[in-house]
């Protein structure tokens, strides 16, 4: 057994920086978001898979069709985060969200800044608050924001 | 099929945190006894698996380290799962089904408590739609449990009871650490931690270790009393994006279930692997059990949460129930990934 004995610590930062090729659907998908537009990908029965993926969940197929989505949707699902962590994409009390765009078969998950957790509502109207040096990547959203 | 059994299960006390030892001196007592109990020396062992995350040690290949607990000279025949051992004990006993070995050593270890283990959890993530958002373990499940209140299966109040209970039983399991007496009614009064999720909801933060030893037909008979036989065992995926499925059922722990046969049926005991109060709700809405078997006798997740080890350790503790004579019948359950992505479910039974 341990015994009660003063363990050495020493800080080791994990990070995996790898720099990658992000193929033919996720690279499109990137490169709209630094556009400003949401694409979402037809699946094998014709829904619209958002965020796009490159071969369909359920069977497996190769997926080529792209359809623009939202930008404006509907929250599937919230929580509240009252208290960010460093790393959290908000620094003051939010929401991560699923949100379902208009025109899309499924949701993405992101943060969703309300103000407050009265403010959410599952159901409720939201809109990406798009940053404005935008360089292909998922957080060049910012976050949602409520419809006005 | 050939029939496989688990002949001895042994895992290492949970703790919040055991920053004096490695994790190869966490694992080592913890094979040496496995092994000793199943009477087997490591030379005639037929197959070596182990399950652990390089992510928690922050060092790729870390698994390979914690070879040192069992010691690999002369050479065995190894392999190792990036998975809970749940998963390394599916991989031993496809293994065992070649029919040209009859033991298998499986052992899994979580030392946890060493980074931030939400952010951790993070990393494993999709690294392009979702990591850089930095979503945390205890946020994915809070989405799935609103998804589960808003569509009404269930309520806080019976999420509340799965925590009451677990930590109840937890105080009689020895190798658990968070347990205690809590009354509903007081515990949904507790602010949330990320709404819907109270603290009460979510599973502590555990380092440990487990091991079990399989045994192929009549050589388990010889070796142990009563084995625990593994009737069916069966995993499943679903998509890892969180808004492409449907997050108030377990779809994967149904299939997973119906493959082993284990769906509608009667248990005497049912270890599922819920870190979260309400995923154990949503698993046995999965499992359409048909009796009221007794779910989680250990405590669950809820009670020792060792990263790579807790499913595994599901499958020892229901087996252990068998073994010792206090079950004629089991259900063992294993997830991982967010939001019960991947379930592994196992029946067990006595001769």
């Amino acid at each position: 057994m341990a015994e009660e004995t003063e363990a050495l610590s020493a800080l080791h930062v994990l990070e995996y920086n790898y720099t990658r090729s992000v193929g033919p659907v996720i690279g499109r998908f990137l490169t709209g978001l630094r556009d400003g537009e949401l694409l979402g990908i037809k699946s094998s029965s014709g829904k619209v898979i958002f965020p796009p993926v490159e071969y369909d969940p359920e069977t497996a197929e190769t997926l080529i069709e792209f359809a623009p989505v939202g930008p404006a949707g509907v929250v599937t699902t919230w929580a509240w985060v009252s208290q960010p962590r460093a790393k959290h994409p908000l620094q003051k009390p939010f929401a991560f969200a699923l949100i379902k765009p208009d025109g899309a078969d499924t949701a993405i998950l992101h943060a969703v800044d309300a103000g407050s957790e009265e403010a959410m509502k599952t159901g409720m109207r939201v809109r990406p608050r798009w940053r404005k040096e935008r360089v292909g990547f998922i957080t060049d959203i910012e976050c949602f924001e409520p419809e006005p | 099929m050939r029939d496989v059994a688990v002949v001895s299960f042994v895992q290492a006390p949970s703790v919040r945190r055991d920053p004096a030892r490695n994790e190869v001196e966490i694992l080592m007592p913890v094979v040496s006894a496995a092994l000793e109990q199943s009477g087997i020396p490591l030379r005639d062992i037929g197959f070596t698996v182990s399950g652990s995350c390089d992510y928690l040690a922050g060092q790729p290949f870390a698994f390979v380290m914690g070879l040192d607990a069992i010691g690999a000279w002369p050479p065995i025949e190894e392999s190792h799962v990036e998975m809970d051992g749940a998963w390394a004990l599916y991989e031993a006993w496809i293994r065992l089904q070649e029919g040209d070995i009859d033991s298998a050593l499986i052992y899994c270890f979580g030392k946890s408590s060493m980074g931030e283990l939400p952010e951790v959890m993070s990393m494993q993530l999709d690294p392009y739609y979702l990591t850089p958002l930095w979503p945390d373990a205890i946020s994915m499940a809070a989405l799935q449990a609103r998804a589960m209140l808003d569509f009404g299966s269930h309520d806080e109040r019976e999420m509340a009871s799965v925590a009451a209970r677990s930590r109840r039983d937890a105080a009689s399991n020895p190798n658990a650490h968070l347990s205690g007496d809590f009354d509903v009614d007081v515990l949904l009064k507790e602010p949330y931690l990320v709404s819907p999720l109270r603290k009460h909801d979510c599973p502590p933060i555990s380092d440990g270790a487990a091991a079990i030893v399989l045994v192929a037909g009549d050589k388990a008979r010889e070796i142990c009393e009563r084995p625990a036989w593994i009737r069916g065992i069966d995993h499943r995926v679903e998509a890892h994006q969180l808004g492409s499925r449907d997050l108030t059922v377990s779809s994967s722990t149904a299939l997973a279930a119906e493959q082993a046969g284990g769906r509608g049926g009667a248990f005497d005991v049912v270890e599922l692997h819920a870190p979260f109060t309400h995923q154990e709700l949503i698993l046995l809405d999965a499992l359409s059990l048909s009796n009221g078997a007794r779910v989680n006798p250990s405590g669950g997740a809820l009670g020792a949460n060792p990263m790579m080890a807790a499913g595994l350790i599901r499958i020892g503790e229901a087996a252990q129930r068998i073994m010792d004579g206090s079950a004629a019948r089991a259900l063992a359950h294993a997830t991982s990934g967010p939001c019960l992505q991947q379930n592994l479910v196992c029946v067990l039974e006595g001769e």
